[in-house]
């Protein structure tokens, strides 16, 4: 059995009640913070557990924390990301739903060490039962006093809102999260200035993902040297997985990171094989954004190696030969899926959330879905492979935030390792038209029968 | 997009008014503004979940800002309705995670027999359709999101007992006594 440092108690029963979490040892990383450490021991101690952003970009939290402005006086902020959309993610809620006293212990203890006195969880408008669910936790948490007016007699105040938003991938972006907090539309900023020195109401403000605030009572509680301890090199501590698509048993799970992609796919005790024992054909290690990976760069990496769940691991090979870690949204595929009207169903996901500040983007996603689609339902044309290449390799780069390279890097991904899939529904309109949704042709015939043909 | 004039009956309940001030105490008195996510939800759902021009002019007010700062906001985000639709509606995840597992051949099914198309309602008034991107349940694929909830792991027959639920008034669609469920 893997190590449980999020996911401990999630099966107590009352866990979602104040009265068993403090049982089960709740609230003590506030206790320890306040009353033994300074602020900056607390980010010190996140700094050396290595944790890294959960939320997809894997950026050092501790560092993050550090950029924070605490020279000019101006009060902090502390935003937790709670937005989870991209495709494939689902942990967030997983968390939140059944402890959701761990974001706010987390909260409180990560907010004491920026020095906010006035945070936010800003979560995604579908989750509205969650956001109850949050409302009520932060209710007991004041009714304990863990919240309010000096916390513990020590002089630190802390006030903590849950915020929801309504239906917007982009605002997962941290200033286009910061900008949908002030009441506006969900438009990313440029940056610089970072969020560190001018964010929320033009106020430092650090913005973490749910499952980075959740792992500092643990690095609090027991150090950061402790946490550092797990996982390998530069990948440290337990990462939530949401597995989904073709596998028997899709769900949340808490892995250490270093564990091999073979066992998470394979063991009972995570994924357990694939549906239906259908052969696996492709996979898509961390949310839609991330590039998609043939079968056999799966479980070995280009040259031979293991691949393992970790952020360095599954980009190995940079983008020709690998992928990332990204937010943890494990989506496997079998022969049956059609890689084709997959990536048309990614392209018109990201057109549909483009928020359409840049003109890269706005454009290119509509052009992507468009060409996808003509491809998917039998009119493609041979140059149109071509053409997607061209207009992904236009918006990568050229945007104000992410989302741009986001859209581009499915399509890249899926042209570089499934381009004959592309070229059989460009020559045999006729053999893909009126299919069921997303059966294909099995893909061995579908690579024979281009494999005559010179291109 | 051109919307026809639909008269809504505006109704500000003191319960509703009690629950805006509630989270206008969330931010700074001077950040009122920052309220209008949490209060368009809140006034949507007191009025048979559609937000017409005249009730955003209403919400301008309550929260001293311009009502074009409300209408950039209600045009944005997609989970504000510009238009009267059902009383129940059935928005159906397509993204990736949940069409590879049947999502689409679920909605079909469910357009079907209600004998509507995808974003249309049901002349009765009771049901709307639409296919959204992910919700955030790709493990529990298929699915679909009504009221505050999600209802997953659908299969044709579960679809079928929801929609006679709906028929028969068992679905609430806010309830808010979930937290010790």
């Amino acid at each position: 059995m893997g190590r449980k440092i999020l996911l401990e108690h999630a099966n107590v029963p009352g866990i979602k009640t104040y009265e068993v979490y403090r049982k089960m040892g709740g609230y003590t990383s506030v206790e320890k913070a306040i009353k033994s450490m300074t602020p900056d021991e607390v980010v010190e101690e996140v700094k050396t557990s290595g944790l890294r952003g959960r939320g997809g970009a894997g950026f050092p939290t501790g560092l993050k924390w550090s950029f924070i402005d605490k020279k000019s006086g101006n009060p902090r902020h502390l935003v937790c990301n709670a937005d989870e959309s991209e495709p494939g993610t689902f942990k967030d809620r997983y968390l939140m739903e059944y402890i959701p006293h761990l974001l706010i212990e987390g909260m409180i203890t990560s907010s004491y060490a920026l020095g906010a006195n006035l945070s936010y969880i800003y979560i995604r408008g579908e989750y509205m039962w969650v956001y109850r669910i949050l409302e009520n936790a932060i209710k007991e948490a004041y009714a304990a006093g863990w919240l309010g007016k000096n916390i513990l007699g020590s002089g630190f105040d802390l006030d903590l809102y849950v915020h929801c938003g309504a239906g917007a991938y982009i605002c997962g972006e941290e200033t286009a999260l910061i900008e949908s907090l002030e009441g506006k539309r969900g438009n990313p900023r440029i940056k610089p200035p970072f969020p560190a020195v001018k964010g929320l109401w033009q106020e430092p403000t650090v913005v973490n993902n749910v499952e980075s605030i959740a792992a500092v009572p643990w690095i609090v509680n027991n150090s950061g040297e402790e946490y550092a301890k797990i996982g390998v090199g530069r990948s440290t501590g337990t990462k939530l997985i949401s597995a989904s698509g073709h596998i028997k048993n899709p769900g949340v799970y808490e892995i250490d990171l270093g564990l091999s992609v073979d066992e998470f796919m394979n063991s009972d005790e995570y994924l357990g094989g694939m549906m239906d024992d259908r052969p696996l054909k492709a996979l898509v290690p961390g949310g839609s954004s991330v590039p998609i990976l043939p079968a056999h760069l799966i479980y070995k990496n280009a040259e031979g190696g293991d691949r393992l769940m970790t952020y360095e691991s599954l980009s190995e090979g940079g983008f020709a030969t690998g992928s990332m870690l990204g937010s943890g949204g494990f989506i496997v595929y079998n022969d049956t899926a059609c890689i084709v009207r997959n990536t048309w169903n990614f392209s018109r996901f990201y057109h549909h959330e483009s928020c359409g500040q840049c003109s890269p983007c706005r454009e290119g996603t509509g052009w992507l879905e468009g060409v996808l689609h003509r491809i998917e339902t039998g009119h493609g044309r041979e140059e149109d492979i071509d053409l997607l290449w061209d207009i992904q390799s236009k918006i990568e780069g050229n945007t104000i935030c992410p989302l741009g390279d986001a859209a581009a890097w499915p399509v890249a991904a899926a042209i570089r390792h499934f381009r004959d899939e592309f070229e059989y529904h460009i020559r045999f309109p006729e053999r893909i038209k009126n299919r069921d949704h997303f059966v294909a042709e099995p893909f061995e015939k579908v690579k024979h029968l281009v494999a005559k043909q010179e291109i | 997009m051109q919307i026809a004039h639909i008269k809504q009956e505006i109704n500000i309940t003191d319960a509703l008014m009690a629950r805006i001030n509630e989270l206008l105490s969330h931010y700074p008195a001077d950040k009122k503004k920052s309220a209008l996510l949490p209060v368009l939800h809140e006034v949507q759902d007191a009025h048979d979940n559609w937000l017409s021009i005249e009730l955003q002019d209403k919400v301008a007010e309550i929260l001293e800002i311009k009502p074009v700062e409300v209408y950039e906001v209600v045009t944005f985000y997609t989970m504000f309705n510009q238009k009267p639709i059902g009383k129940y509606m059935f928005e159906f995840c397509r993204t990736s995670c949940c069409a590879i597992r049947g999502a689409e051949d679920l909605m079909d099914y469910t357009c079907q027999k209600l004998g509507i198309k995808e974003g249309e309602t049901t002349p009765d008034g009771m049901f709307t359709v639409v296919g959204v991107e992910c919700l955030g349940a790709c493990g529990y694929a298929p699915m679909l999101q009504i009221g505050d909830y999600y209802k997953e792991h659908l299969t044709k027959e579960k679809m079928d007992a929801l929609i006679e639920e709906c028929k028969a008034g068992k679905i609430d669609l806010h309830k808010q006594d979930h937290y010790t469920e």
